[in-house]
């Protein structure tokens, strides 16, 4: 405790500082990595795997099931539904789940009362989703649509927050980032793309934003009154702005982490595939991604997008000259 | 003293959050007592188990629905469900396209088949009727087996008595149109007669084969009649267009027919035709006059709500919509009620990391932050279950997700506000000063963050399907009651406790601790201030630019307040808590 304040004290006082500004050709680099690699993952790894709501079909999930048995399940849809390719797994404890293809609603009725009988469970232990094909895209479409729909209204907001638009480019730059690098994971895992993971994704914008937005408020805070300054140049107030914030970064990161990790250990080990799990994966890798995004991606951005302004290279030049008069001056008083 | 200010509105603020949360719950109590309501939230289906329909509308032929007539789907479909006997079913219309319909429990197939099925909107002539609202006949009055009506030829028109059988007369005699209600099918063989009720007025018809099939009408308006000198009379109408040439010459054969028994006699049931519409009778109208164009009008004791609604129902009739199922869960109440725990436990371990994380974090702020979660988990409670009560809001499975990712989110706020105090804190201010400085700061970030997230919120539900609305709203929902608990709670709180001796002194374990900051205050309690000479000190020590920062980062106020300060030491030193913004902060070259 008491060295994590003394951290962040020097952080706060400059006295120690890391140089995420300065060093941006490294961390723009890493991110680039990291950015093409989650394009060719999915690419290369035949795409993403959706989940039934994209693919359309059926899914049944049974509670309390006597035997684990998988054939049983198998069985039992073969006679419901001839020709019908069941797929059968144990998703959690005395938890099955039948995904079938697509089977007319009605058949789905069917399908799900032969399960009922074969698994020996009652008309409440289990759960039928039937899903007509074009489903998933209508949630696909309607989120997209609300994605560009924040996004623009999001840009917009912080252009007339921060009275500028750079910071609105350098935050939805960062934004994209943490989008393109979640869903790589998620491609490179091979996890299942579920409305619930969409849901998780739109989540993250917001909270991708959200975190950009504290770091640049102490960033505008910083750099008011710049022009008149001789101190730091542009870049090194901005950098500072970020190693002042990095406390309450790693902090935020941790507190939004906890109860989503919760849900993810829940989800994932008690109750197996579904709306829990789904969610809070998507979410899980996008929080940590948008921190580090911030930090490396969105502040190190903006300092660029600005720093060649003529006033404030001039400025930046100023400073420079006044070190180097300061300098001079120790050196002859030495 | 300058100190009475912030305190009493500090406590005033308190006191007024401790008012609406004791409001909100006397209204939540008020409403349980009277048995409007429950103390537990109304729960989703996904929690509760029952069965979810997305429907998408599907219009024969043409291709889009507007949402009026996607209106009259919804009404049409709640009505069959209504009639059918499934409590508790909901209904409802999403993003302009879907109809989302959820019920407890599991439907039937013919329920299934119902609510799919298309609107079913004919014209059948009337054959026989009570007349008044009618039940069914007592089984001792009934018409015996041998005195039953037995057809003498082949009906030769739609409105023949022959069509009435022994069947059709026993079914006649036994249907009940007033409550309590025979179920009768809602489809028919539009060949053979019926047996319907109007439901309205519960008046009883034996009703012949289809001669008008929905499909063939056109329009339907509705107005004030035109009167025989074409004034304008004050009688609403009902006009009705027919496809030519088909419709109309249909409708012209009907009329012919009908018109001639209402020359005759002006109260024969069987001059009048009625309008149905699913196998009910919505009206039946005489025929006063021989329809030869297709265009004719309806007039009766309408009002214009009575001849709006059944131009909108002849309209809709004339548009076949059948609907597709896009989506059908059934959840059993076992996973329903699993997930619903699982959600609750992974909630609670996710706010005891939180807590102990704070707690390690921010030491006895963090109790602070703790409270806080408290507080805004007690308001979003209360605000679900009135919203429960008022607007039949339902938590589902992802709007608990979403409250549990809130957690972290609200935390947040307090971690922005107490970071923001602690750089005061290293800015040499004393804790009273540092809160006020820093909230001022804080402040804004908090607005500024939030305002995001209630624009995602907002964006999400507005645009959204399905099961993101429900976690839009709660993460919205959330997001409020945060702002709440920072402005009304977390600060007067901060601002209390810094008077307090264990915070105000920097108890090693407050989390505000200054020496632990690095920071040598202003004030050190006792009157003591710093002096001009530890100023010194401190510039040229290890702090130095520390106290630089702080410098730089005075106002001329604060500047000029220090000089004071350092004249008069020894008197009150509590006016270092100016306001501070950074635009007022001066380069202090």
């Amino acid at each position: 405790m008491k060295s994590f304040a003394t951290f962040g004290n020097e952080l706060y006082t400059g006295e120690r500082s890391y140089e995420f500004v300065g060093k941006r050709k490294v961390w723009f680099g890493i991110m680039g990595i990291l950015v093409l690699l989650s394009i060719l993952f999915p690419l290369l790894g035949g795409g993403f795997n959706f989940g039934i709501d994209f693919r359309g079909g059926s899914q049944f999930t049974i509670s309390d099931v006597a035997h684990k048995d998988v054939s049983i399940g198998e069985k039992a849809v073969e006679a419901a539904a001839p020709g019908t390719v069941a797929v059968v797994t144990n998703i959690a404890g005395m938890t099955m789940q039948v995904q079938t293809d697509r089977l007319s609603d009605n058949d789905t009725l069917k399908v799900k009362d032969a399960l009922k009988e074969a698994y020996g469970v009652t008309e409440d232990h289990i759960t039928s989703t039937y899903v007509g094909p074009s489903w998933g895209q209508d949630v696909s479409r309607q989120a997209i649509i609300g994605f560009i729909v924040f996004v623009l209204l999001a840009t917009v907001l912080m252009a007339l927050y921060f009275r500028t638009w750079r910071m609105s480019i350098a935050a939805v730059v960062g934004l994209l980032v943490v989008m393109v690098v979640t869903a790589g994971v998620y491609g490179a895992s091979n996890f299942e793309v579920t409305p619930s993971a969409i849901i998780g994704f739109l989540t993250i914008l917001s909270y991708s934003l959200y975190d950009t937005v504290v770091v640049f408020d102490k960033i505008r805070e910083n750099t008011a009154d710049i022009t008149k300054s001789t101190r730091r140049t542009f870049a090194e107030e901005v950098n500072l702005a970020v190693n002042q914030t990095l406390v309450r970064s790693i902090n935020t990161m941790m507190v939004a982490v906890l109860p989503v990790g919760s849900i993810l250990f829940i989800g994932a080990l008690l109750l197996g595939a579904g709306t829990l799990r789904d969610l809070s994966l998507a979410l899980f890798i996008g929080i940590i991604v948008s921190t580090f995004s911030t930090i490396f991606v969105a502040a190190p951005l903006y300092s660029w997008l600005r720093e060649r302004e003529p006033e404030l290279a001039a400025q930046a030049k100023k400073v420079r000259q006044h070190r180097a008069t300061a300098a001079a001056a120790t050196a002859d008083a030495v | 003293m300058a100190r009475t200010g912030p305190t009493s509105t500090a406590r005033r603020t308190l006191l007024w959050l401790a008012a609406i949360i004791i409001a909100c719950t006397l209204a939540v109590g008020g409403g349980v007592l009277a048995g409007a309501t429950t103390w537990a939230p109304k729960l989703g289906l996904d929690l509760e188990g029952g069965t979810q329909m997305i429907l998408a509308p599907k219009v024969e032929g043409a291709g889009n629905i507007t949402s009026e007539q996607l209106d009259q789907a919804v009404s049409i479909i709640r009505q069959r469900v209504d009639g059918s006997g499934v409590s508790e079913a909901q209904i409802s219309t999403e993003g302009g396209r879907n109809v989302v319909v959820s019920m407890p429990g599991k439907p039937t197939d013919e329920e299934r088949d119902l609510i799919k099925a298309s609107a079913n909107m004919s014209f059948r002539p009337v054959i026989a009727t009570t007349g008044v609202a009618s039940g069914a006949v007592a089984e001792a009055d009934r018409t015996a087996e041998a005195n039953l009506p037995v057809p003498t030829a082949a009906p030769v028109d739609a409105s023949d008595i022959n069509w009435v059988d022994a069947a059709l007369f026993k079914e006649f005699e036994a249907t009940s149109c007033i409550a309590p209600l025979t179920d009768r099918p809602t489809t028919s063989d539009p060949a053979k007669p019926i047996v319907s009720c109007e439901p309205e007025t519960g008046v009883k018809y034996i009703l012949g084969p289809v001669e008008i099939p929905g499909k063939w009408i056109k329009n339907a308006t509705y107005g004030l009649a035109a009167g025989a000198n074409g004034a304008t009379t004050n009688q609403w109408s009902v006009n009705l267009t027919l496809e030519k040439p088909e419709g109309a010459d249909a409708f012209k054969a009907v009329t012919q027919r009908l018109n001639s028994k209402y020359l005759i006699n002006a109260n024969d049931p069987q001059a009048r035709f009625a309008i149905v519409l699913d196998d009910s009778v919505i009206s039946a109208p005489s025929s006063m006059a021989v329809i030869t164009d297709g265009q004719s009008s309806i007039t009766g004791q309408f009002t214009e709500a009575s001849a709006k609604s059944l131009a909108d129902k002849l309209k809709f009739g004339s548009l076949p919509i059948s609907f597709e199922i896009q989506s059908e869960v059934q959840i059993s109440a076992t996973l329903g009620l699993q997930q619903l725990e699982m959600g609750l436990l992974a909630g609670l371990i996710g706010l005891l990391l939180v807590v102990v994380y704070s707690l390690f974090q921010y030491r006895a702020l963090g109790i602070v932050t703790i409270l806080s979660l408290v507080i805004a988990g007690v308001l979003t409670y209360l605000a679900i279950v009135l919203l429960g009560w008022a607007e039949n809001y339902r938590l589902s499975l992802a709007g608990v997700a979403g409250i549990i990712v809130a957690i972290g989110q609200t935390a947040d706020s307090f971690i922005v506000y107490f970071e923001r105090v602690r750089d005061e804190l290293r800015d040499g201010r004393g804790l009273v000063a540092a809160v006020e400085n820093g909230w001022g700061r804080a402040k804004r970030t908090i607005l500024a963050s939030k305002a995001v997230n209630i624009l995602a919120s907002l964006v999400l539900y507005f645009v959204s399907v399905g099961s993101v609305k429900g976690f839009a709203f709660t993460l919205g929902l959330t997001a409020v009651a945060d702002l709440i608990v920072v402005f009304m709670f977390t600060h007067p709180t901060l601002q209390l406790l810094a008077r307090t001796k264990f915070f105000g002194e920097g108890h090693a374990f407050s989390g505000l601790d200054p020496k632990q900051l690095g920071a040598i205050p202003l004030y050190r309690g006792a009157g003591r201030l710093r002096t001009q000479q530890e100023t010194l000190e401190v510039v040229k020590g290890k702090n130095a630019r520390a106290a630089g920062e702080a410098e730089r980062r005075q106002t001329i106020a604060e500047r000029r307040l220090a000089a004071k300060e350092s004249q008069m030491a020894g008197t009150s030193a509590a006016k270092a808590a100016q306001p501070e913004s950074s635009d007022d902060s001066k380069e202090n070259n």
